[in-house]
């Protein structure tokens, strides 16, 4: 009998019942709510005269609306007063059945993506579940982790399950050596282009070889929120002693005792050498150049020494007639240079890349220099009170400041602009985030995703530069 | 859950692949507590010209006339014919929300982005796959034909046209049975309560680590 995948063990391992129509049960061990998606679902709860199944499976914080800029009057003198009774509302609910919540103020506070593995609340060989796609994130620990709609929120606060089914496997193998100033966001956004936005429809898609595997937990966890841009809802890295190494000490984490017996748990979490995939997909590292993305779907995207796509040089109408449309959003000129893009704003943050190695990266960039006269703005958005404590005490919030970025409180900010952080109409900006869809980071905004590196680059350039270059030609 | 059973109504052509939630209900409105009211805001930046706000009053907004929903002929549709990559980007559900609350009881595309897919079934909307092939043909055929209408029968699986053509499409049993019957899936998990204990014993003593840690 073949071996298993690691989806498989942890599939297997959670499996409640098995319906006789094929439906079948699994159990949550862990659900971050969330302002945006969990207030209809505390609602249903209520309405049913139902109570949360297991209060200690949940951790809540809010992200999505909270404002960036100094906020030290908390909720009450939150600006927009939709999202302030949004977040008020998270506070109420959490209040009421004794979640645990880290309010704005709190300064463990944060993206929830970046907060639940920093907490070890998310801990290898879990199930973890957020009304949020970029769940996907955590599943570069070796946890089962997805988004789920607002039905499922309460369906897992009133039973601690889900009704799924078993997807299929995917593997995507990367091998070789990643070459100097190529980043994990590269890695996934070069993925997203091979396979396409949907390519991992259906699929589990796990990511291994040697370049994932010399990756840091921060930078596979940057690829594994980065599987739902694939159309994957699960992305997954096997456990290795950098993940265990990771959880050592953490608030959630397991202490004494339970730490060796969950360690030995933990090292089974991967998939067996003869584990069958239904799909494997091979990358060979050095293919990989910066990326940055030109349209408005992820898989848009080109190295940045590249030109925009030519929709006279699509495989057929249908391809034509999407570049084309991309195009015209974007306000780009097929053929066009990736260097020639100038940059209105610049943002690095989001779950995708806002944790301390990322603003590392930024500051080690943007060191020294000055963002272009052009740039309007240029966002720093931690994604974490505790990363913005870190990144402050390593001294990086002066570098970028005196760079002329702006440093601010953590939250979701200009990923998706329901805070006041937001792109104008027209505006390019160089983003560290997930999505470039139309009017995600504001009304006729247009985004380009990119690695923090590329994002400094660019916000001292003025316009896309390969950061590979960048010592040389400035 | 609104009970699915047969339906007949006028089909929206949205001739575009990879139509993404952000799309479908754009995030400023995603602010909103409640579950319904998103109908007037659905696909708001292709629908309107100017920047939509929470809680506006829509029905003064500049109109894009260009596109399907607001041409006469496809008003009162309920059926959306989509195309590739349905629903793909954000989980929010606000997606399903707002097509429901607009009025559209189905959607007809190749394919879906999986969280989308799962929504829809959890509001009483019917996501249905057809081939490449055939939602061409529906595409090919509403165009010939603006205003045409189709007639879902989920019972036995199958999308009507108005000369009789029948295109068949397989549904997941326990999402038809949740659809046909109107049923509260927390309330049929609930049923196995037994074992979602027995399972949670088992759990708490082999990873103890994930109990009481957080409080």
């Amino acid at each position: 009998m073949a071996g298993k995948t690691l989806y498989d063990k942890l599939w297997d391992a959670h499996l409640v019942r098995q319906n006789d129509d094929g439906s079948s049960l699994i159990y949550i061990d862990r659900q971050i709510l969330h302002e945006v998606t969990s207030p209809q679902a505390f609602e249903g709860l209520r309405m049913a005269g139902r109570k949360p199944w297991r209060i200690d499976a949940n951790l809540a914080t809010p992200d999505h609306n909270v404002p960036t800029t100094a906020r030290s009057g908390g909720v009450d003198e939150i600006v927009d007063p939709v999202s302030r009774i949004q977040v008020k509302t998270l506070d109420e609910n959490c209040d009421e059945y004794g979640i645990v919540e880290f309010k704005m103020l709190d300064e463990r506070q944060g993206i929830v993506h970046v907060v639940g593995p920093e907490q070890g609340m998310t801990l290898p060989g879990s199930t973890v579940v957020c009304g949020d796609s970029h769940t996907s994130t955590h599943g570069a620990f070796g946890a089962l982790a997805h988004g789920i709609g607002t039905s499922e929120v309460e369906h897992v606060l009133a039973t601690q399950c889900l009704i799924a089914k078993k997807m299929k496997n995917l593997l995507i193998k990367v091998d070789g050596e990643l070459g100097v100033g190529v980043t994990a966001k590269d890695v996934v956004l070069h993925v997203i282009g091979v396979i396409g936005t949907a390519g991992g429809t259906g699929f589990a898609m796990e990511f291994g070889g040697s370049a994932i595997r010399s990756l840091s937990v921060e930078g596979r966890m940057t690829i594994c929120n980065m599987a739902i841009e694939a159309g994957a809802r699960v992305g997954l890295v096997a456990v290795d002693d950098k993940t265990i190494e990771y959880f050592k000490g953490r608030p959630f984490s397991p202490t004494a005792d339970q730490w060796e017996a969950a360690v030995a748990n933990w090292k089974d979490l991967v998939s067996d050498e003869d584990a069958q995939f239904d799909k494997v997909v091979e990358i060979n590292a050095a293919d990989i150049k910066p990326q940055v993305t030109w349209g408005t779907s992820p898989e848009m995207v080109v190295a940045v020494d590249g030109t925009v796509p030519n929709p006279a040089n699509a495989k057929d109408a249908d391809e034509a007639n999407s570049i084309t449309r991309a195009l015209g959003y974007m306000g780009l000129s097929a053929d066009q240079a990736i260097t020639d893009i100038k940059l209105d704003r610049v943002f690095i943050g989001s779950c995708t890349n806002s944790r301390i190695e990322d603003m590392r990266a930024a500051a080690a960039v943007v060191k020294g220099r000055k963002v272009a006269s052009t740039v309007k703005q240029a966002l720093v958005v931690p994604g974490s009170g505790l990363v913005k404590a870190q990144a402050e005490a390593e001294g990086l919030d002066k570098i970028f400041v005196e760079a002329g970025l702006e440093w601010r409180e953590p939250g979701c900010s200009m990923c998706l602009a329901m805070n006041p952080d937001k792109l104008g109409n027209g505006e390019h900006c160089a983003s560290t985030s997930n999505r470039n869809f139309e009017g995600r980071q504001g009304f006729g905004g247009r985004t380009h995703l990119v690695s923090p590196a590329m994002a400094a680059a660019a916000a001292i350039a003025g316009h896309f530069v390969d950061v590979r270059d960048f010592e040389l030609n400035s | 859950m609104k009970k699915f059973t047969t339906h007949t109504g006028v089909v929206a052509p949205l001739d575009r692949v990879n139509v993404d939630t952000d799309m479908i209900i754009p995030k400023q409105f995603l602010k909103s507590i409640k579950r319904s009211g998103f109908g007037p805001n659905l696909f708001d930046e292709l629908r309107y010209l100017d920047e939509g706000q929470p809680d506006q009053d829509c029905s003064g907004r500049p109109l894009n006339t260009e596109f399907v929903l607001n041409k006469p002929e496809y008003a009162g549709s309920s059926i959306l014919l989509a195309r590739n990559n349905f629903g793909c980007g954000s989980s929010r559900e606000h997606a399903p929300w707002a097509l429901d609350d607009y009025g559209f009881r189905a959607v007809i595309a190749p394919s879906y982005a999986d969280i989308f897919f799962n929504n829809c079934f959890k509001n009483g909307l019917l996501p249905i796959i057809l081939t490449e092939a055939e939602v061409e043909e529906l595409f090919q055929a509403v165009a010939a034909a603006p205003g045409l209408s189709l007639t879902v029968d989920l019972e036995n699986q199958k999308v009507v046209s108005p000369e009789g053509k029948e295109y068949a499409f397989e549904v997941d049993g326990f999402r038809k049975h949740c659809l046909l019957n109107g049923l509260d899936d927390i309330g049929l998990t609930l049923e196995h309560a037994d074992d979602i204990k027995a399972y949670e014993a088992k759990r708490r003593a082999e990873a103890p680590w994930l109990f009481d840690a957080i409080k």
